[in-house]
């Protein structure tokens, strides 16, 4: 069997006082779904941070396909293929669509200057593939005119664009439609097929439940379940989740 | 809903078609061109005021000798304030430059030695600005405040009123290089026009204009995409400090002396530069051509007034008027208003 695509051992990490994550132990494997669940509060965030770089942690390691990685930042996980769809989407609301889609990583050439022609055209077929054929916006319309579910539908857009083997989605439906989480969940079931993992994370359980094929439940900065889908019910991961937020701890 | 057949679409006429760019072109241009139309407004009516001066170039050649100082200001400056910083320092900047460039000339260096000191003084109060703001996370509107009583106190500690004449310089190949003459156009127009080009070109097609736009835009979103804020932000600066060294450099070439003022008085026309061209205040979005048109429309303000025949008294009035009028013009032609 494969090393894992990243697996994270004994990471903690503190904001000032705030103990977010403290000893936590997660990996994610090939070609599967990881729904990572936990109130809000528990660290799911945080952790994602770490993983995408964003966040150093205090302690731990971190291991990609069993390399133990000494320096870690969000550039070294991109090149790893971990992509990264953030919360609040992490977009720059009066820029283009094809400034968003390639901020970090101009498509540039001779002393930087930009191949404005090449992300244009990138960002086109980028949007026509995941469905994006609206006559109304062109890849030069400001993210600042789109609704909720077109801004993540950019943010996604860009996960995928750069052949990622692991995507995170961090509560890729918060504040979406019913039709718009639909079309969250097929471009997820669509990325497994296409032979990548995600981590799908949701405090709603009826969300991830169907199109994950495994859960780690974190509450209070700890891992506190980690089961297959084949092992629970979506009703029995509810009952063990309230009870974990009840008690701290599983039973 | 609608029960209109579908027709084949009509392929476009070529004139269709270019009023169909023309209107792109405005309106991804929104912005400088207001600003060009306000400038356009304000010259003609300079030339009803004044027609014999105003269709003379004596009048434009006149203000062209210090415009390119103000021009290159407000280029790195449209950088800073889309960075969503500000910088409030530059003048400081400038005359600490020029000191470094005249005290060189004292020395018998020889000038373009001069000049490279300059640069790197230059290039060395950015550092710092971007140290304080980025690491020390101090305000830029206090640190660059801050900075620009600290430099210019340094400048008047080292010189105790004095000037330092560089006449020396006069005629020679290096002073007509940078502020030479040709046939009445004065030669710093010229490298004012080419560092505007320049700062467009970094602005619109290049990945440090397209980083500052995102960090001004939403820094925290840069951070997630691997946008070193930091460094972005710290490099906005050092290019302000080198346009300063240059603006150092023209206006003690100008003068043929470093005054211990040298750059005082372009805080307030500089800022107002960047806004009347229609760069908000806001961060994420600029403007550089507007940024020199604004400088345009500062530059021709004084002389225009005093040459439609009122006396000096009036040119501050105006002078608030006009950028006040302008704002307005910005405000409602921003198509869709923000927030």
């Amino acid at each position: 069997m494969n090393e894992p695509i990243i697996e994270l051992r004994n990471i903690s990490k503190s904001f000032g006082s705030v103990l977010a994550l403290s000893g936590v132990n997660l990996h994610v494997n090939d070609h599967e779904v990881l729904g990572l669940l936990g109130d809000n509060g528990a660290g799911k965030s945080t952790l994602i941070k770490i993983i995408s770089g964003v966040h150093a942690p205090d302690s731990g390691e971190i291991y990609v396909r069993g390399q133990l990685q000494k320096k870690w930042d969000v550039n070294i996980a991109r090149e790893c293929g971990i992509e990264t769809v953030y919360q609040d989407r992490a977009l720059a609301e009066q820029q283009s669509i094809t400034r968003n889609i390639f901020m970090g990583r101009e498509k540039s050439g001779f002393l930087g200057f930009l191949d404005l022609r090449k992300e244009r055209n990138e960002a086109e077929e980028l949007m026509r593939n995941i469905g994006f054929t609206s006559r109304v916006f062109s890849p030069d319309s400001v993210v600042f005119t789109l609704s909720g579910g077109e801004r993540q539908g950019v943010a996604i857009v860009r996960a995928l664009h750069f052949k990622a083997e692991l995507i995170i989605l961090d509560e890729p439906t918060t504040a979406l439609s019913l039709t718009e989480s639909e079309k969250v969940f097929n471009f997820v079931a669509h990325a497994r097929d296409g032979g990548a993992s995600c981590v799908f994370i949701s405090h709603n359980i009826y969300h991830s439940y169907d199109i994950s094929d495994r859960f780690v439940v974190l509450d209070r900065g700890q891992t506190l379940l980690e089961t297959d889908k084949s092992q629970i019910t979506a009703d029995e991961l509810v009952k063990s989740m309230q009870d974990i937020a009840r008690s701290g701890h599983a039973k | 809903m609608s029960t209109t057949e579908k027709t084949p679409r009509p392929a476009a006429l070529p004139d269709q078609r270019t009023s169909k760019i023309l209107v792109k072109f405005m309106r991804n241009n929104r912005r400088p061109l207001s600003a060009l139309v306000f400038f356009v407004v304000l010259i003609a009516i300079f030339i009803a005021a004044n027609p014999p001066l105003f269709l003379n170039s004596l009048i434009y050649n006149a203000v062209f000798v210090s415009l390119p100082i103000s021009i290159t200001l407000v280029v790195p400056l449209v950088f800073i304030v889309t960075a969503g910083e500000i910088d409030l320092s530059f003048p400081s900047v400038v005359g600490i430059c020029a000191w470094a460039f005249a005290a060189g000339i004292r020395a018998n260096w020889p000038p373009m030695l001069c000049v490279l000191a300059a640069l790197a003084v230059g290039a060395a109060a950015g550092l710092v600005n971007g140290f304080l703001i980025t690491r020390v996370k101090l305000s830029s509107l206090v640190a660059t405040l801050g900075m620009n009583f600290l430099l210019r106190g340094l400048i008047h500690i080292g010189n105790q009123g004095y000037g330092i004449t560089v006449s020396q310089l006069r005629d020679t190949p290096f002073f007509n290089f940078f502020v030479g003459d040709l046939s009445g156009f004065p030669v710093q127009m010229i490298w004012g026009i080419l560092f505007a080009a320049v700062g467009w070109l970094l602005f619109s097609r290049h990945r440090f204009g397209a980083q500052v736009a995102v960090v001004g835009d939403n820094q925290d979103s840069a951070r997630e995409m691997g946008i070193n804020v930091n460094r972005v932000k710290t490099a906005a600066y050092v290019y302000m400090g080198l346009a300063a060294a240059m603006a150092g450099l023209f206006s003690t070439l100008i003068n043929s002396t470093f005054y211990p003022t040298t750059g005082d008085g372009y805080l307030l026309s500089v800022l107002a530069a960047v806004f009347v061209g229609g760069t908000p205040t806001w961060g994420g979005a600029g403007t550089v051509v507007g940024g020199v048109i604004g400088a345009f429309v500062v530059g021709f303000i004084e002389t225009g007034i005093i040459a439609s025949g009122l006396t000096g008294y009036y040119t501050q009035f105006f002078y608030g008027l006009i950028i006040i009028l302008s704002l307005i013009s910005h405000r409602f032609n921003q198509g869709r208003f923000r927030y």
